[in-house]
């Protein structure tokens, strides 16, 4: 296979194709469909919606069976980004088009593909009005997306981090439920604040890593690695900048509570690419950039400190909340910021195991969580309720629905055999060695996540069938049980065979946590205040 | 694959080369009966919906009147349904496969003696699972004297009450999802006796706790069940908790979680530590999770709510004797931990009394043996933590037999007075004994055999359950003389106290025990029927299916206490299992025990004698002062009173942990953190708090905006004066 | 003599002031405004007379100034009366908020 890769020099082209794959289809879809739409009526029943989300359909499957090369074009054995593209851009400001990916990208990339895909089958019919608009949207969301994971140039990150909030506000804000404009104001407000700082901050650096011979900045990521000079105060306090960005998307407590409103008002598609994709954004700026930029001032006891006790208080915190939340997506809501506390854990436990496990964690978030909004909104098109209590017993009626449900609940729990497992295992082994107690604290959260969607999924799908109108539901139909096959297998798959992916992951794993120690061990050897 | 697989042993080991390395097939069958009978009922009660689901709004033709199957896979307790359309081919493959894998498994047992001296295990390893830095997880499989002995009781048990459910269920519309869940179930129970590490025992630990669930669960339509499966995963998980934790202290002292590498490690710990301490008792959580011990046992008298099969295998065969396995397989780390085996033993002695108190006054059959369970499950906690592994793991045999006995009897019971209430169209409780009574002479054969358990249970001798208790109150009492327990503390009281006090405990159970046995035998074969005139004349025995493992399990029950008799036998092997399991735990028995001198036989002789009076002296008390024929059926029973009542209600445990735990936790978590933090402070004051500020600023500034000319005019004049001003002044 | 023009025109313009800032109708703050503008044009003319010509230069673009402001800004008050029936400047506030 990799043969044949290299054959059609795939490594060359296929991260510039990744990110223009989406805006072409983007532009088709715009192009077609404008003509057709109307302001009012169903576009599924009349068949307008046909040729948009046909389009989009073809463009995410190519996007994802292009992208799928990449698993194994990817030599985890390198230590250096590979399938690079680096174009000049805009030189009089050391701005330059960089992008390449190392392992972690590459599963970020291939979790994104995999589920855009999802999502718009998703999203088949239950999006009745200006699907051109929303498949459009949902493209150039991709674009962002990928974007973000492929960026090597800091400003090329910062422009496409913007570009992803754009999107999804639209179609949290068009497309959602009955609260969806407060919830989309506040996603976007949110979210915006932090990058403004992170903005400020990587404009700092940029010059921070100018050329000295020609005065020009440089935004390229290994450029201002090496060449920044930034004083430990400031380092302190771009940390926080970056730090307030991404602890924003992660979600960290107390920064969390956009999450439950957006998740809640926005349409399936919308969750799910929200709680896979845009939360690992989150976890990822912090491995790529916050900590190894500023590694002294991550590894500050004081801040070190903070992170991990917010990272162990949103672990037990989201779990309990989840647990008295009547309506369904709340709960998935809260169960995010829960789940995505362990991947903070790990990254700030700062051993191998804990990095790997946040990864892991992380990838089988993406597929769990999204698994729950999927089915989530398939019932929703049926009852259009998602609160629990008007449910109840219908596995009786609904038993593929069921037997899917119950699956992906175990795989949220982290039962082994499943991929949560895998992660939260390592996660919680690698932290213990450094954090005992709080990793003490933080694993009775898998008694409380057992009780909170085990509780739930009982009141939903057993218990007797009381209300008459959950009895007439119908069972998945054929492109739905098409959309959680592929889910079921990733979760055994990841849950019994992990190690290619590990595997894949090591490198970028080993490196994120030697260079911080590296880095560290280099400033306490005593080296002079003015280099980072 | 084949190849891998074979290549993937290591060094030459006497097994090496021999059927052995077919292990892994053992626990594959299983796994193949569940994914072909998952399949099978999924693809019955599957239909597919319509492609919009949104238009659906008039088309429900075909729901009007649900299939049996539909029905069925929908967890309603509609027996005398029609038998299920793939009823046959799943008998077949269900059962077949545990059949197979017991057959496999006794060959593998035949290579294995006549392999000679085996001293160090067989490890197969498959795949790598976990790699990551220095954490080297492997799939692999451990094959010694111990995992062994266990294959066969799970597959051989295993095997009997797959049949046994072949009749029990076969009304039952949901027939392939349960067979597929058993298959599953046994699946994981064999990665767990078989794993070759920490993590992969830990996947059939939470496997099992799985299956569990769904099992106990199975007629989910009924609120009760489906609570006593989430309770039963929940407590488990309580229980998992130690588990993990423990795991993490081992790779965190010891770069390792194989049994093997632990082993090593074990060595060079500190004897009595604080660290092997903790682990220890850590691990110990997790059985009193998994095992049902005090506090956590409550979820397994809950757990009758799932068929009684169920009840068979996993709460009294299998799964709830993971614990105790569990600590057999960490011997080399109790065995250095003194303080942590004063605990275990502790609290099982305290568990069997009170569990055993209990069940002196429950009424459904099935609740007196859940709770007989949990006190037996403490005897074989008292025999493994005193120290003496193969007493505890004895007792597991036993046990496996004579309870599994007794719950399938009990299910031929059940099934014979639903059969009768279903003719009737009687709904009384088909598992209340106060509904029972004189069935002897309807289910004679079903009669028979559960006196041979019950009086196996008692301790009667020649039958197993006399060996094996005996052994257990025999070693406790000798280590509490001398052993590295006794010499120990905990809280200031020397080990050996602890241990005559459990002594104490373990004989008033044992006294208990007879009676509560004796007790279910008289109120539900014994003395007048209160079944019913029109319900009389169909209670019948069971079919064959179902007793014909009640047959084979009436003759284990009987002979199993061979295969491990004591000295002062007059005839048979001397202590088989204990020279098979030799080379795994004879060292850490040996360690704990170390220096102890032979016990007297007139002390030996003494201590059964003192046994097995109590045993009869139970059976004798409950057999004159229990008058069956003063009971009135269920529903004109009158109320409880007094102490009686608290035990009836068992003690109220259930309640309190309700009031204690639950209900706080919900309340907290509702009140403080979702409305108070989340939605007041943070959301209210923080994110909409600052939104409001910002308007409010916005709103003081648009104040200046008044559209007053002269207002405008005179800020204009200030402003140009104190320019003026200014400049005038510098 | 400069010192007593400067004296007169800063009177003036004071008065023309405190009319703008004081009078309600706007036709009497408009002249005030143009008593302000003449205030200046006296300054001028005074320098222009000690210092050269070119202040009285001033005094063209001024008044040339003064007569293009007076014509539009009557024709708004003449606008705003149409609209507002009234011409007291504490009513109108259309420029509020």
């Amino acid at each position: 296979m990799n043969a044949l890769l290299t054959s059609i020099g795939y490594s060359s082209w296929i991260l510039p194709a990744l990110l223009i794959i989406p805006i072409v289809g983007a532009a088709v879809i715009w192009l077609l469909g404008a003509r057709r739409s109307r302001p009012s009526g169903d576009e599924v029943a009349s068949g307008v919606a046909s040729a948009p989300r046909l389009i989009a359909l073809v463009t995410f499957a190519v996007e994802f069976v292009v992208s799928l090369g990449l698993w194994w074009s990817f030599d985890p054995a390198s230590a250096a980004w590979q399938s690079v593209v680096d174009l000049a851009w805009i030189p009089s400001w050391g701005i330059r088009f960089t992008i390449g990916v190392d392992g972690i990208a590459v599963m970020m990339v291939l979790l994104t593909t995999f589920i855009m895909l999802l999502s718009v089958g998703g999203s088949w019919t239950s999006i009745r009005a200006r699907a051109h608009s929303y498949y459009a949207l949902l493209l150039i969301l991709t674009t962002g997306m990928i974007g973000v994971f492929l960026a090597l140039d800091l400003f090329l990150f910062y422009v496409m981090w913007e570009v992803m909030l754009i999107p999804m506000y639209f179609i949290i804000g068009i497309w959602g439920g009955d609260r969806r404009i407060y919830a989309s104001l506040k996603f976007f407000i949110y979210t915006m604040v932090g990058s403004l700082l992170m903005l400020v901050a990587i404009i700092y650096l940029g010059l921070a890593a100018r050329n000295p011979a020609t005065g020009i900045a440089s935004f390229g990521y290994d450029d201002i690695l090496q060449n920044a000079r930034v004083t430990s105060t400031a380092a302190k306090w771009l940390f926080g900048a970056f730090f307030l960005a991404f602890a924003v998307k992660v979600p960290m407590f107390p920064f969390h509570t956009w999450l439950p409103d957006a998740h809640v008002e926005a349409p399936t598609a919308g969750s799910v690419v929200l709680a896979s994709i845009m939360l690992k954004l989150g976890t990822f700026g912090f491995l790529r950039l916050a900590v190894p930029l500023f590694p002294t001032a991550a590894m500050d006891p004081t801040i070190r400190g903070l992170i991990l006790g917010l990272a162990v208080v949103g672990i037990v915190y989201g779990a309990l909340v989840s647990l008295v939340q009547p309506d369904f997506k709340k709960l998935v809501a809260y169960s995010s910021v829960s789940h995505l506390g362990f991947v903070m854990l790990g990254i700030f436990a700062l051993t191998v195991q804990s990095v790997q496990g946040a990864l892991m964690v992380m990838i089988n978030h993406g597929i769990s969580t999204g698994a729950l909004f999927l089915l989530v909104g398939m019932i929703y098109e049926r009852r259009h309720t998602r609160l629990i209590d008007a449910y109840g017993g219908i596995a009786r009626v609904v038993p593929m629905f069921a037997a899917a449900l119950t699956i992906v609940t175990f795989s949220s729990i982290g039962v082994p055999g499943t991929n949560g497992f895998v992660g939260e295992f390592l996660v919680l082994i690698g932290a213990f060695r450094t954090q005992p107690i709080l990793t003490f604290i933080a694993t009775t959260a898998v008694i409380i996540s057992a009780a909170y969607l085990l509780w739930a999924i009982q009141r939903i799908l057993f218990n007797p069938l009381d209300k008459p109108e959950n009895e007439h539901i119908p069972d998945l139909n054929r492109r739905e049980l098409a959309i959680m096959v592929p889910i079921v297998a990733a979760i055994i798959w990841l849950g019994v065979y992990p190690a290619p992916v590990l595997r894949r992951m090591e490198g970028a794993a080993e490196k994120f946590v030697g260079s911080v120690d590296a880095r560290r061990n280099m400033l306490m050897r005593g080296v002079a205040e003015g280099r980072r | 694959m084949l190849s891998l697989l074979q290549a993937a042993t290591a060094g030459a080991h006497p097994l090496t080369g021999t059927i052995a390395e077919w292990v892994w097939l053992v626990p594959l069958l299983p796994l193949l009966g569940f994914i072909f009978n998952g399949a099978l009922s999924l693809a019955s009660a599957y239909h597919p919906g319509p492609g919009d689901p949104a238009l659906d709004a008039g088309d429900h033709s075909h729901h009007t009147h649900p299939t049996p199957e539909e029905h069925g896979a929908a967890g309603d307790d509609t027996h005398a349904v029609a038998r299920h359309r793939f009823a046959t081919v799943t008998s077949m493959v269900g059962s077949g496969v545990l059949i197979l894998s017991f057959l496999l498994s006794a060959a593998i047992f035949f290579a294995m003696r006549g392999a000679g001296e085996i001293t160090a295990p067989f490890v197969q390893r498959y795949f790598s699972w976990m790699p990551v830095g220095d954490l080297r997880v492997d799939a692999a499989l451990q094959l010694d004297q111990l995992s062994m002995m266990m294959t066969l009781v799970v597959t051989g048990v295993g095997a009997l009450i797959h049949l046994f459910s072949v009749g029990y269920m076969q009304d039952d519309p949901g027939y392939p999802r349960y067979f597929a869940y058993l298959n599953l179930f046994v699946f994981f129970m064999l990665l767990l006796v078989l794993g070759g590490n920490y993590p992969l025992l830990f996947i059939g630990w939470e496997g099992v706790g799985l299956c569990s669930y769904l099992l106990i669960g199975f007629w989910f339509s009924e609120k009760a069940n489906a609570d006593a499966g989430k309770k039963a995963f929940i407590v488990n998980r309580i229980g998992d908790f130690g588990f993990l934790i423990a795991m993490f202290m081992i790779f965190a002292n010891m770069r390792t979680l194989d049994f093997t590498g632990v082993q090593e490690g074990a060595a060079s710990l500190p004897v009595g530590g604080t660290l092997v301490t903790a682990i220890c008792l850590f691990l110990f959580l997790g059985c009193i999770g998994k095992s049902a011990q005090i506090p956590l046992y409550v979820w397994l008298p809950d757990a009758m709510a799932g068929p009684t099969p169920v009840s068979a295998l996993i709460h009294a065969a299998t799964m709830v004797t993971a614990g105790v396995y569990l600590i057999a397989r960490s011997s080399m780390l109790f065995s250095i931990a003194p303080v942590a085996q004063i605990v275990v033993v502790v609290i099982g002695a305290l568990t069997a009394i009170f569990a055993a108190s209990i069940g002196l006054k429950q009424w459904d059959i099935k609740k007196v043996l859940a709770y007989s369970t949990v006190s037996q499950l403490g005897y074989m906690f008292i025999g493994v933590g005193s120290g003496a592994y193969v007493t505890g793991l004895f007792h597991l045999v036993t046990h496996a037999f004579f309870k599994a006995l007794l719950f399938l009897g009990s299910g031929s019971v059940i099934f014979a007075m639903h059969r009768a209430y279903h003719h009737s169209g009687n709904h009384d409780d088909a598992q209340d004994m106060r509904n029972m009574g004189g069935l002897k002479q309807y289910m004679p054969v079903t009669f028979g055999l559960m006196w041979i358990a019950t009086l196996a249970i008692a301790g009667i001798p020649p039958l197993s359950g006399f060996f094996s208790k005996d052994e257990i109150l025999g070693a406790l009492f000798a280590r509490a003389g001398h052993s590295t327990i006794a010499s120990a503390h905990l809280f200031g009281i020397p080990g050996s106290a602890w241990l005559y006090f459990a002594y104490l405990l373990g004989l008033i159970a044992a006294f208990m025990t007879a009676v509560y046995m004796t007790r279910m035998m008289i109120y539900t074969f014994h003395g007048p029927n209160r079944t019913g005139q029109k319900e009389r004349g169909h209670l019948a025995e069971a079919p064959w299916i179902m007793t014909g493992p009640l047959v084979v399990l009436g003759v284990l029950t009987a002979i199993g206490g061979w295969i491990n008799l004591p000295d002062f036998a007059p005839l048979g092997v001397v202590g088989a299992l204990e020279h098979w399991l030799d080379p795994v735990l004879g060292a850490p028995t040996a360690h704990v025990i170390a220096g102890a001198g032979e016990t007297s036989a007139s002390l030996e002789y003494g201590l059964v004698g003192l046994a097995v009076l109590i045993a009869a002296g139970g059976i004798a008390l409950a057999w004159t002062r229990l008058e069956p024929d003063t009971l009135v059926p269920k529903r004109e029973a009158p109320q409880e009173e007094g102490f009686e009542k608290v035990l009836v209600n068992k003690y109220y445990v259930d309640e309190i942990y309700d009031e204690t735990i639950v209900q706080p936790v919900i309340g907290i978590s509702r009140g403080l953190l979702w409305r108070g933090i989340d939605v007041g402070l943070i959301d209210g004051l923080g994110v909409n708090g600052s939104a409001y500020f910002t308007r409010f600023v916005g709103w003081v500034g648009s104040q200046l905006q008044s559209g007053q000319l002269g207002t405008y005019a005179w800020v204009l004049v200030a402003g140009v004066l104190a320019v003026l001003g200014a400049f005038s002044i510098r | 003599m400069l010192a007593e023009a400067l004296f007169f025109s800063a009177v003036l313009f004071t008065i023309g002031v405190f009319g703008v800032l004081i009078r309600r109708n706007a036709i009497i703050v408009f002249m005030c405004v143009e008593l302000m503008l003449n205030a200046v044009n006296l300054t001028f003319v005074a320098f222009a007379q000690a210092y050269g010509a070119a202040g009285q230069v001033f005094v063209f673009f001024v008044m040339t100034v003064a007569a293009a402001e007076a014509a539009v800004g009557l024709a708004i008050i003449i606008a705003l009366f149409r609209h507002r029936q009234t011409v007291n400047l504490q009513n109108i506030n259309l420029l509020k908020g």
